[in-house]
């Protein structure tokens, strides 16, 4: 870390030579491995010649299931990175004892801590969130596609321009050594002066138009484009949720830009709301990030509680028990997650009043969460429950998930939280409810619909191996780190003292390494299954006996979904088209109205990231330039009016046919 | 619509259509309107929170200047004045689209921009004016949330009166079809947004400024 | 087949914990069982909160583990209602029960909450010994520094650094503050965490019931030496106590204003430190932010403030830092205005009422380091740090 004043060149604003991280052996090792791997891809994409079907067919595609595939695919790789981070720390805080310094200097273990963060939650569960929304939503609700086709492509170009940002801090320069919230002031440009910050707020800024764009997007899909009969109350579990989290989404993560953009002008422009001096209040940075902060929390649980509904019901053989219970559980935790931001900060010194009121609310939402949980169990009993790889995943769920729960209940009593906040406790509690909420859910919703979105099911061996690494990695990970805090051991520390400690921090080490396996055995489970999957080809589109209208269409459905739009009488409308002997119509189709493809959102997104880097560097003319070019190809875009076509009758004809070829075969 | 829609308990005996054999296309840009209306709330929602830290920082004045010092109440009256007419003209404007006048709307969509654009230059005056005075944004938490509230009110009015342009010029070239008159909709609720957010500057950071 | 996995997993999971516990024998969960009433009570409304839930959530894990295997797919004698999705009673009692639950704890919460306010004066030292009318607490005075904790102790008019002596059996009240940015002040041995935060003032209060020698830390994360801002706290005896601090004060070194600045530039893993003296209303500068020669204190410039700022004459009425405590971090330079210079001000209340300076024109005086105004309309305010970087040099060289 240099103490000298950097010099600002106009040409190239910060950037020279010296912030390439040269010195550090471990980011040249990784940069070496990441430029030959991309290389490697790059090389082997131009070999197979596919860099026209891939931006003809997914970059610039407007069609919501391959956005969903490549938000999950975004989300897959940047949670290869997070957890390379994860599995740093652990190394680091389990050597580092006996006066070791261990392997990571601060500057580099500060960055790493928050890297986790910022990537674990923005660029790993949020666009894993998204992406499933995204995929699912439109065809539970029997629409066609999202009301906004050209908006969700650029959204989740913006998310990935975020992305990109946080992966180039890696190699050019640093990221923030803040802690993923960056409180001022040390986030504040006299204690944080390097890029770091800086990239922290433009990835978040850039990433965080997408998600709100992407919100308002779904929160319009559902009001309006249902198909005829879907009334509010006979809407999916998921879709529910997906609402209620992109109404969340909507109505939380302006608050985050508001913050980012104060922070970055006290940064930028020398303004005074989170400073030391001229009557700034970092206190309300505080109050103002967690205001977001704790509904994004429920943004990336809630579409999870919605899958865990439908895989449910669907492996019980049975309605969901309690629908409107659940739906009405889900609008108050929406709603109750605005009232509780303080308990992340009980220990500010609010007044016992204050921090009652806000412990309090914080445990009245466990009631309609612990309403849910009935409601699975509800759902089980008297089922008749296959133990299929997302039933395992649900059930592995509702056991660990019950913990997390009544940890962070615990954590809302104030005198309690004075003695755990903070600690490694309260890490084990939130790893605790992320990824026995969040990851086990997704792993359930990626083994539950794969073969929706590929027309063939996972492998179930390798499926399983994953799935109990996970499942004992996560306890060996995470129990010791419950027992550290009570031992009074605080986050964030990179070297210890105390030799009694370090035990637990081994167990937790070959938790992360088990934890490893899982990963290293998923991702054997998506080769083998691709290998296999003629062996594990599914034709008729419903593989699980599903419930839900997604299920009604072929696996992978057609670009248009469905040739006519469903009809719905009452919820579970596939079951109750299957029950009551629906006949899918053959013939009579018409010609279907589509939106076109279109490569505004990738230059958008590019000039972005490019907009992003010169602000991060300083590079002002470069700033100037692309933001520009980024208002001018947005004009640009309003010429275009010719955003649609039609698919041609005689086409959706051969589709349906071979669809009814293939449903024939199987029968 | 040839599906019946049952509502209510379902009768296994009656025949019901599960697929929409005779399908109406959703209109183009059917969800357009609301979904613009949710943009604008979560657009409101970075109002509130700046309104927020001008509430909460507006009297740590770090021992500098105080509204009292600063504002020049005629003058932003005069500005209120520009935007409240502003919204009237683009009342106005359309109006003359309901009625498929293009040279009318345009005429009008002409004057709403010019007193879009007088509004910008006499927040620009003002700003010239504080800070050739020393009242920099830097100056105090009072300052730096009174000029990035107003601030980013003065941004917004920039980007409608490009949007504007841009639209007039579209309207110029393909007329007052579906697409276009969607678009003055939007613009319509925009500008009219501005003109409440204004309001809520005006009586809360200016008028009570004054009092306080 | 699929199931017989199932069958495995619910008691793989509680085998876990189980195999844990020789370990758990071996460590010690100071959290749990530590040496001071505050933190012994927040310990046992830990263990009581937990037990509380456990009431509710245990029985969920088990009946989750039993209907997994009772209703298998595989296990055909078992009921099986595929249309069965309602029952009144039942979701009655699965909204009451968690209901019961969290009505019970949200009054523990209500309860303890304010009896274990930090900022509530202790009402006894030990379950059975409350505080007499007559005690007068100990007063500690804490701030976080850059990477270090200072104790002063006015009654003693000592003062150290990463060592907190603490007599036993005697309430202590501290008052915690931060040079730069936020820390949490955390002996888990001793009292729940409180935040230290620049420019602000929290209050804990606490007690230490056994001798002994205890780990003290921060629990915020505050930069690159955070991980080594940790400090001992002894728990000594009446006479121990006094005997500490008789040995610190025969040191020589003391603490005033400029000793301060000095020591608050950052540094890591810092060995303890003693202070025979200490400048007198040196924590209150600390907490107004004016240790710093000639900066106005945040108290001034509040009651200022509260009065409608200075006018325009305060505008410039600031200056650059001479001594820049920000460089030691890599600052680069920003267009930051330094800070608000003290000027004489009848304190608040007085009698004196409005008769503050209105318009005295301070630039000649302490306008030091800006530029004057018709200089600055020339060359509007710098709004970008690029424009800064050049325009600061001649600021911090300081014109006359």
């Amino acid at each position: 870390m240099s103490y000298e004043p950097v010099s600002i060149s106009p040409l190239l604003g910060r950037l020279s030579l010296d912030s390439l991280p040269l010195h550090e052996p471990i980011i040249v090792a990784t940069f070496a491995a990441v430029a030959i791997g991309g290389i490697g891809l790059l090389a082997f994409v131009t070999r197979l010649g596919l860099w026209g079907t891939l931006w003809r067919d997914w970059f610039t595609s407007v069609d919501h299931k391959k956005i969903g595939i490549m938000y999950m695919v975004l989300g897959l790789v940047m949670f290869l990175r997070g957890f390379a981070d994860a599995i740093m720390m652990r190394i680091q805080q389990a050597i580092a004892f006996n006066g070791s310094e261990g392997y990571l200097n601060a500057h580099h273990y500060d960055q790493i801590f928050t890297a986790h963060g910022v990537i674990m939650i923005f660029f790993v569960a949020m666009p894993f969130v998204t992406g499933l929304m995204n995929y699912i939503v439109p065809l539970q609700i029997g629409a066609r596609d999202v009301s906004f086709p050209f908006l969700n492509n650029f959204s989740f170009w913006m998310t990935t321009a975020g992305a990109v940002l946080v992966m180039m801090s890696l190699f050019v320069g640093e990221f923030a050594q803040t802690g993923w919230l960056a409180y001022p002031p040390l986030s504040g440009i006299a204690y944080s002066p390097a890029t770091g910050v800086d990239y922290y707020i433009w990835a978040l800024q850039i990433a965080g138009v997408g998600t709100t764009l992407s919100g308002i997007n779904l929160v319009a899909t559902i009001l309006k484009m249902r198909a005829p009969g879907m009334g509010l109350m006979k809407m999916p579990v998921f879709t529910w949720t997906s609402l209620c989290t992109n109404v969340l989404i909507v109505a939380s993560f302006p608050v985050l830009t508001a913050v980012l953009t104060l922070l970055s002008l006290d940064r930028y422009v020398g303004t005074n709301f989170f400073t030391n001096d001229f009557g700034g209040s970092p206190m309300m940075y505080v109050n103002l990030i967690w205001i977001w902060g704790h509904p994004e929390v429920y943004i990336l649980i809630l579409p999870l509680f919605g899958v865990f509904s439908e895989v449910t019901s669907t492996f019980s053989g049975k309605r969901l028990f309690g629908y409107t219970s659940m739906v009405y559980a889900t609008i108050v935790i929406t709603i109750l997650s605005y009232l509780v931001w303080l308990h992340h900060f009980f220990t500010m010194g609010s007044g016992a009043s204050v921090n009652s009121f806000f412990g309090i609310t914080t445990m009245v939402i466990s009631i309609p969460t612990g309403a849910k949980l009935f409601n699975w169990l509800f759902t089980m009993y008297r089922g008749r429950v296959r133990f299929e790889l997302p039933m395992m995943w649900t059930v592995a769920f509702m056991l660990t998930f019950v913990v997390g729960g009544m940890t962070g209940v615990l954590l809302a009593v104030p005198p309690a939280d004075f003695v755990l906040h903070n600690s490694l406790f309260l890490i084990a509690h939130f790893h605790n409810v992320i990824i026995g909420g969040v990851l086990f859910g997704l792993f359930a919703a990626i083994n539950y619909w794969w073969p929706k979105a590929f027309g063939y099911k996972l492998d179930v061996f390798w499926g399983k191996v994953s799935f109990w690494c996970w499942v004992v990695g996560f306890w060996l990970a995470f129990m010791p780190l419950y027992v550290l805090g009570l031992m009074g051991v605080t986050r964030r520390m990179r070297v210890f003292d105390d030799p009694s400690l370090q035990i637990w921090f081994v167990i937790a080490g070959i938790g992360a390494a088990v934890i490893a396996i899982g990963i290293a055995a998923m991702l054997i489970q998506f080769a083998v299954s691709i290998r296999k999957r003629d062996q594990l080809r599914d034709t008729t589109g419903d593989p699980w006996g599903g419930r839900t209208l997604e299920w009604s269409t072929s696996s992978p459905p057609p670009d248009y979904n469905f040739a006519f739009p469903p009809v719905i009488h009452q919820l579970d409308a596939w079951y109750d088209m299957k029950t009551r002997g629906a006949q899918r119509p053959v013939e009579g189709f018409r010609p279907i109205h589509m939106p076109r493809n279109t490569g505004t959102g990738v230059i958008l997104s590019a000039l972005a990231t490019v907009m992003g880097f010169a602000l991060i560097w300083y590079i002002w003319w470069l700033a100037a330039l692309s933001f520009a070019g980024l208002i001018a190809v947005a004009i640009g875009h309003t010429f275009n009016y010719e955003r649609d076509f039609h698919i041609p009758a005689e086409e959706v004809a051969t589709t349906e046919a071979a669809r009814t070829r293939a449903l024939a075969a199987e029968a | 619509m040839s599906a019946t829609i049952l509502k209510g308990s379902v009768d296994a005996d009656e025949p019901v259509s599960f697929y929409d054999l005779d399908e109406h296309e959703h209109p183009e840009g059917h969800s357009t309107m609301l979904g613009f209306w949710i943009y604008l709330m979560s657009d409101c929602l970075i109002f509130a929170i700046l309104f927020a830290c001008y509430a909460v920082l507006g009297g740590n004045l770090a021992a500098g200047p105080g509204p009292k010092d600063l504002f020049d109440l005629p003058l932003v009256a005069l500005n209120t004045a520009m935007l409240l007419f502003s919204s009237i003209t683009y009342g106005f404007a359309m109006l003359m689209m309901q009625r498929g006048r293009m040279v009318h709307t345009q005429f009008w969509l002409g004057v709403t921009g010019l007193f879009g654009a007088a509004f910008l230059a006499i927040e620009l005056y003002e700003f010239q004016h504080l800070i050739h005075l020393g009242a920099v944004p830097q100056r105090s938490a009072f300052l730096s949330a009174f000029f990035t509230l107003v601030g980013t009110h003065g941004l917004h009015v920039t980007f409608g009166l490009v949007w504007l342009v841009t639209l007039m010029i579209q309207i110029g070239r393909t007329g007052l079809i579906q697409a276009n008159r969607r678009r003055l909709m939007c613009l319509s609720l925009f500008w009219h947004f501005l003109d409440v957010i204004w309001i809520g500057v005006f009586t809360f950071v200016y008028l009570m400024g004054m009092l306080r | 087949m699929l199931h017989a996995h199932l069958r495995v997993r619910p008691r793989t999971l509680r085998l876990l914990p189980l195999a844990a516990l020789p370990l758990l024998a071996g460590c010690n969960l100071v959290v749990l069982d530590p040496a001071g009433d505050v933190a012994k009570q927040q310990g046992d409304l830990v263990v009581i909160s937990t037990i509380l839930m456990l009431i509710i959530i245990l029985p969920v894990m088990a009946l989750t583990v039993f209907f997994a295997w009772r209703y298998r797919a595989a296990n055909q004698e078992a009921r099986y209602e595929p249309e069965w999705d309602h029952s009144t009673k039942l979701e009655l009692v699965i909204w009451a029960a968690p209901l019961l639950i969290i009505i019970c704890l949200g009054a523990i919460t209500w309860v303890g909450t304010h009896l274990l306010d930090p900022y509530r004066p202790l009402a006894r030292t030990a379950p059975d010994r409350p505080v007499g009318a007559t005690v007068k607490p100990l007063d500690i005075q804490v701030v976080a520094l850059d990477w270090k904790w200072l104790f002063i102790y006015p009654e003693q008019g000592l003062a150290t650094v990463n060592e907190l002596a603490l007599p036993v059996d005697r309430p202590v009240r501290f008052r915690i503050s931060a040079s730069s940015v936020m820390n949490s002040f955390y002996v888990p041995a001793l009292a729940g965490q409180i935040y230290a935060m620049p420019g602000m003032e929290t209050k804990l209060h606490a007690v230490i019931n056994r001798s002994g020698e205890y780990d003290g830390f921060s629990a915020n994360y505050s930069g690159a030496g955070f991980s080594g801002m940790r400090f001992k706290v002894k728990a000594l005896d009446d006479a121990g106590f006094a005997a500490w601090a008789e040995s610190v004060r025969n040191g020589n070194a003391s603490l005033d204003r400029a000793a301060y600045l000095t020591l608050e530039k950052p540094s890591e893993n810092e060995p303890p430190r003693h202070f025979a003296s200490v400048e007198g209303g040196l924590f209150d500068a600390v907490v107004n932010m004016c240790v710093e020669p000639g900066k106005m204190c945040m108290r001034d410039m509040m009651a200022v403030d509260a009065r409608g700022g200075m006018g325009l004459a305060g505008i410039h009425n600031t200056r650059q830092l001479a001594y820049d405590k920000f460089s030691a971090r890599g600052t680069a330079p920003t267009s930051s205005l330094g800070f608000v210079s003290a000027t004489c001000l009848p304190q608040p209340g007085d009698g004196t009422g409005s008769a503050l300076p209105q318009a005295v024109d301070l630039r000649p005086l302490t306008g030091a380091g800006l530029p004057l105004p018709d200089r600055r309309a020339a060359a509007p305010w710098p709004t970008n740090p690029h424009f800064a970087a050049s325009a600061a040099a001649p600021f911090a060289t300081g014109n006359p």
